[in-house]
């Protein structure tokens, strides 16, 4: 118990130092640029603790919970050795963990928004929910093919940065013919892809992937996964950008 | 009370993000892999504990330090004189882009997929990558890229040349870079953009979009985010480059040496 007791200690501990710059920068413009008194201080603090506690059951939850079971799950498809499982796995975890996610739904509304004011799409409620609506299957498709495409690559060994910067290439490519509005909706929709929760599992699928394939290295081969979600993204939507 | 009520409501909407995962887990594990996993009771417990963690921090969030985040990019980018001006200087922001800076390298620290993948990193390179180093490393690319971004809002200047510029530059660090941290490097940008980050980048860029005269938040407003994303890239593979300069210079004298 009492080891316990240390362990999450510890964790407090550091979340409370992982929480230390954004407290002082916070504090420093309140009180230094702003010159003004910090608003319910007493809320305040009682926020920063359920945010101290919070990181620190996290981080020991990970550890004991989101990363074994990654690396169980990458063992046991290893043993099973189906392409097609593992890969219908992949494609699942990428578009189930993406179509719902609340950063998506944000953006997508407000890129709705953006396309009705410019004038592509008729600029009435039900219209606008459906063109959101579509933008997010589009990038929950996307994400489900940059999974089994990172998943296909630690299988076959390719160097990731030729398929990256292939990437980049279409981009800089598609941005020259689609329309303006649709640019900068397709370049941050690349990074509210993933959540905190599917980070930490995809990373630890592909690292288990690397770790139990021979002549794979978890460095070179297993990190990767998280890269292709935030371009294939891009690409998806300025497509669909052209297209619709 | 109310407490206990809004932790409730964040618990149930973390429940509703993890519930896609589950089932895609359960329905794999029953209908495909159809073999026990092995440490099924704590590997339970952690994701229940990563559940309620996520909960706890997202209720501590909101209740501290983003409406202060939200308020105060709105004050730092309306505050300014240059409002008014017809002309708008880039120097007259230059307070927005310090908080910015601030602001992007603070968030970065707290992000706890950030952490978790420094962490994944450390020990799958058996250490020879430091967890801390490599956050520092993400967070210095934050601090720049909301910066730069916030001026782009500011001079209204195209998104796209940004962005190329940015990927021509990865592709020339890429070439001198080890191929062992290449995958990580490029893992970071969208790890980098997650809980913490993206809402008060958003409230910024909002913020700044609204209040700079000429900028409409609708059109200016994006791009905060892509930029976030894009230079931990470049930072991370800098940073590998000068460790991996400063362990050659350290070892040549003691080789020489022997």
């Amino acid at each position: 118990m009492t080891l316990v007791f240390k362990a999450l200690a510890g964790r407090i501990l550091n979340a409370f130092r992982d929480l230390t710059p954004i407290i002082v920068v916070i504090a420093f413009f309140q009180i230094v640029v702003l010159q003004q008194p910090f608003p319910n201080l007493g809320d305040t603090l009682v926020g920063l603790v359920c945010v101290v506690l919070g990181l620190a059951l996290f981080i020991h939850g990970l550890e004991t919970g989101l990363f074994p079971l990654g690396e169980a799950i990458a063992q046991a498809f290893a043993k099973k050795s189906s392409v097609v499982a593992l890969l219908s796995f992949a494609f699942c975890l990428g578009f189930g963990t993406t179509v719902a996610e609340p950063a998506l739904i944000a953006v997508a509304s407000e890129a709705a928004e953006v396309v009705a004011q410019s004038g592509h799409i008729a600029n009435d409620e039900s219209v606008r929910a459906s063109y959101a609506l579509s933008l997010r299957i589009v990038v929950a498709l996307s994400v489900g093919t940059a999974v089994v495409i990172g998943v296909i690559r630690i299988l076959k060994g390719w160097p990731i940065h030729v398929m990256i910067i292939s990437g980049y290439a279409i981009v800089t490519c598609l941005t020259f013919f689609a329309p303006r509005e649709i640019i900068g909706i397709a370049y941050d929709s690349g990074g509210v892809t993933t959540s905190t929760i599917t980070v930490p599992l995809l990373t630890a699928l592909g690292v288990g992937l690397a770790t139990s394939i021979r002549g794979r290295n978890p460095m070179v081969d297993g990190f990767g996964l998280i890269a292709f979600a935030s371009v294939t993204p891009m690409i998806f939507v300025l497509v669909y950008g052209m297209i619709s | 009370m109310n407490l206990l009520l809004e932790l409730a409501n964040s618990f149930g909407s973390t429940l509703r993000d993890v519930a896609p995962i589950v089932v895609i887990l359960v329905v794999f594990q029953v209908l495909v892999l159809r073999q026990r996993l092995p440490r099924l009771k704590q590997i339970t417990t952690g994701f229940v504990l990563v559940v309620i963690g996520l909960s706890l921090f997202l209720v501590g969030l909101n209740d501290a330090l983003f409406p202060i985040g939200e308020t105060m990019a709105a004050q730092l980018t309306s505050s300014n004189v240059a409002a008014s001006a017809e002309q708008v200087r880039w120097m007259d922001y230059l307070i927005v882009y310090a908080f910015a800076a601030s602001i992007g390298f603070a968030t970065a620290i707290a992000e706890p997929a950030l952490i978790a993948v420094s962490m994944k990193a450390q020990s799958a390179s058996g250490g020879a990558i430091n967890a801390f180093g490599l956050r520092i490393a993400v967070a210095v690319g934050a601090a720049i890229g909301v910066s730069l971004g916030c001026f782009r809002i500011v001079t209204g200047t195209p998104l796209q040349w940004y962005i190329m510029a940015i990927y021509i530059v990865v592709m020339i660090l890429t070439i001198f870079s080890n191929r062992t941290i290449m995958p990580l490097a490029y893992d970071s940008g969208g790890v980098t953009t997650s809980t913490v980050t993206v809402p008060v980048v958003a409230a910024l860029g909002l913020g700044l979009a609204s209040n700079v005269p000429g900028r409409s938040p609708l059109v200016d407003g994006f791009g905060l985010i892509a930029f976030t994303c894009a230079f931990p890239i470049m930072t991370v593979l800098g940073y590998s480059l000068i460790v991996s300069k400063l362990a050659k210079k350290k070892n040549a004298p003691s080789e020489s040496e022997e």
